[in-house]
């Protein structure tokens, strides 16, 4: 596997470190080219002009852990669509068309359900 | 051996030629958008800076050199200089699987233009790079340790997960229509049928709402609700720093301009393009102007959503639409027997 | 040395780095920044293993989703910063004795002779292409692929009823 990766992987790889030194190289020039002149105040966390009050990070709504989980499981819904797309063609030119898309609309209406309690259950409305 | 080091000479080069050409691509959008949404809005933008003001990208460049960085001190320091640049290295490394065109003939070196164009998971991996560019944002929001900061980027990133999903199953039908996740080989397809545009229109239009809000431009521009959230996970960053983020940004419209002009306008297709390879990354960069025009017209005229309505849309109507398009992809194949 | 082998050490080197990195960091978040970096370092292992296929759907789903999440549960308990004495001291002992026995089975494992690996077949070249995995879990695998659905359905419902004690209160504005 050494000659594809090589010829497909490798030059993202390079791609990569060319793209961390470009950032590395503005990180740094901002860092020597920059005044430091710091003081107490500015180091104070912004709050239109205000004192901050409490701590900047705080516990969260849970609307967005649920968000979360909805992304998940459509995000591997998205993922098994991509072999089936890839494959689809293949298997209608060889007439199985209506074999493949039958095993998709069962996986999907299984989970179209789910939306659909999303929907009912107010999980797709913020707030 | 020597094989070897030709060939990452050639990596190393086409690597800077590409984030050097994404950077001045980043300087002239700021530019471009200034132009012409100041046409837009009957004003006349920069003018002062060069003949024309066309300097004035690069005078806000060295500017942002010599702006003074701080940190608050109560921020949570490594994790604070990590976000911008986990930012814009996968803005960056994106654009890897694009190609720019077929191959040249450098002296008796065949080189591919473009830096991975036959990767045989070249879609999946516009996926995977764009699900991890989340973490700059939630990070920046959360390492700031601000209220504005922590809210900005917990919306930033719920809304990209959102239209996430969208923007995952537009790539579907053109996947279906060329049988393959090869970036090299949906445009072959293309250029030997017609641009997936005209078959798959609805796709083409939900990929670029998605792929707005996936790059935070506007009408989906929630961090950058001033009036609410300040400047939402970028409020404490300022100088390199802060200029990270908005290359970061500006980079990924580049790409997803890019990506839109590969899926649905046959990327560097275009007249004579097989005769004079050249001319293939000409034809792509016409096309990313285009697309980089019509976002920013977007902008001038359209207000922003209200967050509510915002993720309402991504999942009440951006995710059905985008199902329907696999449907919709599969019937133009049975129907048309598109090849 | 050969440039697989090179590569499967430096992965190797990060990899356990980064899961040790995970285990020892006060801070949560930094916890999963760590978790992020050891499974792309595994992704990467997929990708020397010839499964692309694979390895962008373990950073896709796994680094780019499932982490997600896991960062939202940590901001959404404010659990950056837990306490070091969590009061299961009983733990540690227990845990020593059964990493021991691991290693203990494990060596055994690879050391005496009785136990043999058979020989690794080499897959074919476009094992873990595209195509090949489409081929084979629209044919083969067609079950599993159709309980995963629901699999996931109960993972929705689940995180509905948890999160939702009740329908909406206001109606559609």
């Amino acid at each position: 596997m050494v000659t594809n990766l090589l010829t497909d992987y490798w030059p993202i790889l390079v791609l990569l470190l060319v793209s961390l030194g470009f950032a590395g190289i503005a990180m740094g020039g901002g860092l020597l080219l920059g005044p430091r002149r710091s003081s107490a105040r500015k180091q104070e966390a912004y709050e239109s002009g205000m004192r901050a009050i409490g701590p900047g990070t705080r516990q969260m709504p849970v609307r967005f852990y649920l968000v979360a989980v909805l992304f998940i499981l459509f995000d591997i819904e998205v993922i098994f669509f991509l072999p089936w797309a890839v494959v689809f063609r293949q298997y209608y030119e060889n007439g199985l068309g209506a074999f493949i898309l039958l095993e998709m609309l069962v996986f999907i209406v299984i989970l179209l359900v789910g939306y659909a309690y999303a929907w009912k259950k107010g999980a797709l409305e913020w707030e | 051996m020597n094989e070897t080091l030709l060939l990452i000479i050639e990596w190393t080069i086409k690597g800077g030629l590409l984030a050097f050409g994404l950077a001045t691509g980043f300087a002239y959008t700021t530019f471009y958008e200034r132009k012409w949404a100041a046409r837009l809005q009957i004003r006349i933008g920069p003018n002062r800076t060069g003949p024309g003001g066309w300097l004035q990208p690069a005078a806000d460049g060295l500017k942002l050199f010599f702006k003074e960085e701080f940190t608050p001190a109560n921020a949570y320091k490594f994790a604070f200089n990590l976000a911008p640049v986990l930012t814009m290295v996968p803005a960056i490394v994106i654009m890897a699987v694009i190609p720019w065109g077929t191959q040249i003939d450098f002296f008796g070196r065949i080189i591919p233009l473009g830096i991975s164009n036959e990767l045989n998971v070249g879609v999946l991996f516009l996926l995977s790079v764009a699900s991890v560019s989340v973490y700059g944002i939630v990070l920046a929001g959360w390492s700031s340790n601000n209220k504005y900061a922590m809210l900005g980027g917990l919306r930033s990133t719920a809304q990209m997960i959102s239209y996430e999903l969208a923007l995952g199953l537009s790539f579907i039908g053109p996947i279906m229509l060329a049988g393959s996740l090869n970036m090299a080989e949906i445009i072959r397809a293309q250029q030997q049928g017609v641009w997936y545009v005209v078959y798959l229109p609805l796709a083409a239009v939900v990929f670029y709402i998605a792929a707005l809000a996936e790059v935070n431009r506007s009408p989906f521009d929630m961090p950058e609700a001033e009036q609410e959230l300040t400047a939402g996970y970028h409020t404490e960053y300022s100088g390199m720093k802060f200029s990270l983020f908005f290359m970061g940004e500006y980079i990924k419209m580049i790409a997803v301009s890019a990506i839109c002009a590969t899926l649905f306008f046959g990327g560097f297709d275009g007249p004579f393009v097989n005769t004079y390879p050249l001319l293939g990354p000409l034809y792509l960069g016409i096309k990313i102007f285009i697309s980089l025009g019509l976002m920013i017209w977007i902008r001038a005229t359209m207000p922003r959503l209200r967050y509510d309505r915002l993720m309402a849309f991504g999942w009440k109507v951006m995710l059905p639409l985008s199902l329907f398009n696999v449907v919709w992809a599969a019937a133009v194949i049975v129907f048309f027997n598109v090849r | 040395m050969q440039p697989e082998l090179i590569v499967f050490f430096v992965l190797g080197t990060v990899a356990v780095g980064s899961a040790i990195g995970m285990l020892l960091s006060r801070n949560a978040v930094y916890s999963a920044l760590f978790l992020i970096l050891n499974f792309a370092t595994v992704a990467v292992f997929y990708l020397v293993l010839g499964a692309p296929f694979i390895a962008m759907v373990q950073v896709t789903v796994y680094a780019g989703a499932i982490m997600v999440l896991f960062l939202f549960v940590i901001m959404l308990l404010g659990a950056e910063h837990l306490e070091r004495r969590t009061g299961a001291d009983w733990q540690k002992p227990i845990a020593a004795l059964l990493g021991v026995v691991l290693l203990v089975e494990a060596g055994y494992v690879l050391l005496s002779e009785s136990v043999s690996l058979p020989g690794i077949n080499v897959p074919a070249a476009d094992y873990g292409a595209p195509v090949a995995i489409g081929e084979l879990l629209f044919s083969e695998y067609l079950l599993p692929f159709e309980v995963t659905s629901v699999l996931l359905l109960a993972a929705m419902v689940g995180a509905i009823v948890i999160t939702r004690r009740d329908a909406p209160r206001r109606k559609k504005r």
